[in-house]
């Protein structure tokens, strides 16, 4: 039988219910398999039904911003708004578009949100509580996060809706771009850990990894922003330029879907800004109450979550240009040059300089290059600001 | 026949299934999508034989990158939806029977010849030998240079294939 | 434990079908689809030899990577090419671009 620790009750459940069906007479290869098969089912729900919470969240806060209430009719400050909405949307007739392509229109909003849901696999939250401890975690998350694209592709072109293939384009150049500052920013915390699993990486986080490398952390945070085609990266979906893009077509519950994957996405990468970055389930005793290591990441992940909602709602959509602009003359530089001042400062720095010393000499490292960078972008903006424009059209075109 | 076999079967059935309509459709978009079915399919075979860094690999950068440029290019090329003139030629037949010889002589000796095979042992963790293999001057480093090199290149070629030429003025 | 032979068979059927896909298909594109596929067996063929017949050593692995950045280039610079003559000929039927078999 297993031993009663309250610090831990969740792994003790889990041990529980292993040694009742063991003891029943099972088979113990099957009660590893029902096991696993429960914890998945528990995390899948968990996961699938965080959105009906952030999204009142998010428009509570979105209201706020804006000196609006936000949803305030349905059930205390507005709670049940999402509850209603999803009423609405399960009763409303599935509008197939004529000429769509019926399977994969369907296949795409499903493709959509499974990825997301296979990213919280990887994501520890606590020390005895993760799903599966691969050893290729990170670059596990950013290859089944690049599915997403796919489901993008599919519906915005089984749609036969030039909006939505217009949506699927610009999906398709945004979130393939943006996959390369992204996977860099993620090779800075694999090389301060020396692993790239999820684990490990909490697990080296004494002192925080957004100290040993802010550049890394806003780097991430901002491709990831793009990668889920979040406002001000939404032009995939820019109502003013293309109606909405790939989901034009989609009503009733196939909408809900889209919408269910995206907020679940935005939520999804604030738990993995929080656990590359932020130490994760980590905090004041978390060592020795394993439960408190999901209130502490919850709380970092609400927090993530909340600056992007601060982004969305202050900051305007960029143009198309803009975004590749700041991707591939911005992002992608700043994030390689990043990755080799983090490898040289690691090597250079003696050994036994450890712990937060350590993790400041990073910072001030950071710093340094960010004030170059900073240097550099104010000389190129004064630059352009003393260009003379060159006349708006030029003859002949 | 043990649970492995079972899974390995199951999945080499999806593969080859997807892989012959990816061949066959007339649809190049359903030609894309089931190309992304066989490179998944594939990427479970590599976790089955306990290789999963090239399976994220393969998933990050087949599903991920590649089969996504080619439906992109897809839509690129062909008006929407459309579905204009024969998807294969004429002497599909022949092509048939080709790959049908190929195949015959391919299964019939890696079947015969008698593999000596190595002892089995644990490979839960090769990502940390994999990396320094990489770096490592007397193994690998020439050969991922070149490679760093060669993506470069196409790189560099593949903009400047695709950019459509200025008017010189 | 699975056999390696029937790695190896399902890697020669993939690659059968690649050869079929490249020789029959008439759309440009889809040609590239196959050669994908071809270049997939390659690779499946690799990493099963690696893990029946060299589990210890990393080149098997090493291999399929290299194979793997080939593929990426390969990619790159086909559908480079693919949109290219499209641009100019308004076609990606690979017979219809011979304009240099007279």
């Amino acid at each position: 039988m297993p031993e009663f620790s309250f610090g831990d009750i969740a792994v003790y459940a889990y041990d529980m219910i292993g040694w009742a069906l063991v003891t029943y007479g099972l088979d113990p290869k099957l009660v590893v398999i029902i096991q696993k098969f429960l914890a998945a089912f528990l995390l899948a729900n968990f996961a699938l039904l965080t959105p009906i919470f952030t999204i009142w969240l998010e428009r509570k806060i979105a209201a706020r911003f804006q000196d609006r209430l936000g949803p305030n009719r349905v059930g205390p400050y507005g709670l049940f708004q999402s509850f209603a909405d999803i009423l609405k949307l399960l009763t409303k007739e599935i509008i197939t578009p004529s000429g769509a392509d019926k399977v994969v229109y369907f296949v795409g909003p499903i493709l959509s949100v499974a990825p997301v849901l296979g990213i919280w696999v990887v994501i520890p939250f606590a020390s005895t509580m993760i799903g599966a401890n691969l050893n290729v975690g990170v670059l596990y998350s950013v290859a089944i996060g690049g599915i997403g694209t796919l489901a993008i592709m599919m519906g915005g072109w089984a749609s036969n809706n030039k909006y939505a293939l217009l949506g699927a384009f610009r999906a398709a150049s945004q979130l393939v771009s943006y996959e390369v500052p992204l996977i860099l920013a993620l090779l800075i915390p694999t090389l301060l850990t020396g692993s790239m699993g999820m684990q490990d990486i909490v697990l080296a986080q004494d002192t925080w990894f957004v100290v040993y490398a802010p550049i890394a952390a806003t780097i991430f945070f901002v491709s990831s922003l793009a990668e889920i085609g979040r406002a001000p990266f939404d032009i995939l979906e820019a109502e003013s330029e293309i109606v909405a893009g790939y989901h034009v077509e989609y009503s009733g519950f196939l909408f809900a879907i889209w919408q269910l994957g995206e907020f679940l996405h935005a939520f999804t990468i604030s738990a993995l800004v929080s656990v590359l970055f932020l130490g994760g389930w980590r905090g004041p005793l978390a060592d020795l109450y394993p439960i408190l290591g999901i209130v502490y990441l919850l709380a970092k992940t609400y927090f993530v979550y909340f600056i992007s909602m601060w982004i969305r709602a202050t900051v305007p959509r960029i143009r198309i240009d803009q975004m590749n602009n700041l991707n591939w003359k911005f992002l992608v530089p700043l994030a390689l040059a990043a990755l080799v001042l983090v490898a040289l400062v690691d090597k250079l720095l003696p050994a036994s300089l450890a712990g937060s010393a350590r993790a400041w000499a990073h910072f001030a490292s950071n710093v340094g290059l960010m004030v170059i960078v900073f240097g550099m972008l104010r000389t190129e903006s004064r630059r352009l600001q003393n260009l003379s424009l060159p006349a708006p059209v030029a003859a002949g075109h | 026949m043990s649970a492995q076999q079972i899974v390995f079967l199951v999945t080499a059935g999806v593969t080859v299934i997807s892989a012959a309509l990816v061949v066959t459709v007339r649809n190049l978009i359903h030609a894309g999508l089931w190309l992304v079915m066989t490179l998944a399919a594939v990427a479970a075979i590599y976790v089955q034989l306990e290789a999963d860094f090239l399976a994220v690999v393969q998933v990050i950068l087949y599903i991920g990158a590649i089969a996504i440029l080619i439906i992109f290019s897809v839509m690129l090329t062909r008006r929407v939806m459309a579905d204009t003139g024969p998807q294969r030629i004429p002497q599909w037949p022949l092509a048939a029977v080709v790959a049908l010889v190929v195949f015959g002589g391919l299964a019939y000796l890696l079947v015969q010849v008698p593999w000596p095979l190595a002892p089995d042992v644990d490979v839960s963790d090769t990502v940390l030998a994999l990396g320094e293999a990489f770096v490592d001057p007397d193994r690998f480093v020439i050969p991922f240079e070149v490679a760093t090199i060669l993506l470069l290149v196409a790189l560099v070629g593949s903009i400047s294939l695709a950019l459509p030429e200025r008017e010189s003025d | 434990m699975v056999p390696l032979s029937w790695y190896l068979v399902l890697a020669a059927l993939l690659f059968s079908i690649g050869i079929y896909g490249v020789l029959a298909r008439a759309n440009a594109i889809g040609i590239l689809m196959a050669l994908e596929l071809m270049l997939n067996a390659v690779i499946l063929n690799l990493v099963a030899f690696w893990r029946y017949r060299g589990p210890t050593q990393v080149s098997g692995q090493m291999f399929a990577i290299i194979v793997f950045a080939v593929a990426a280039a390969e990619a790159a610079v086909g559908l480079a090419l693919i949109i290219s003559i499209y641009r100019r000929r308004g076609t990606v039927v690979a017979e219809e671009v011979s304009l240099l078999k007279w």
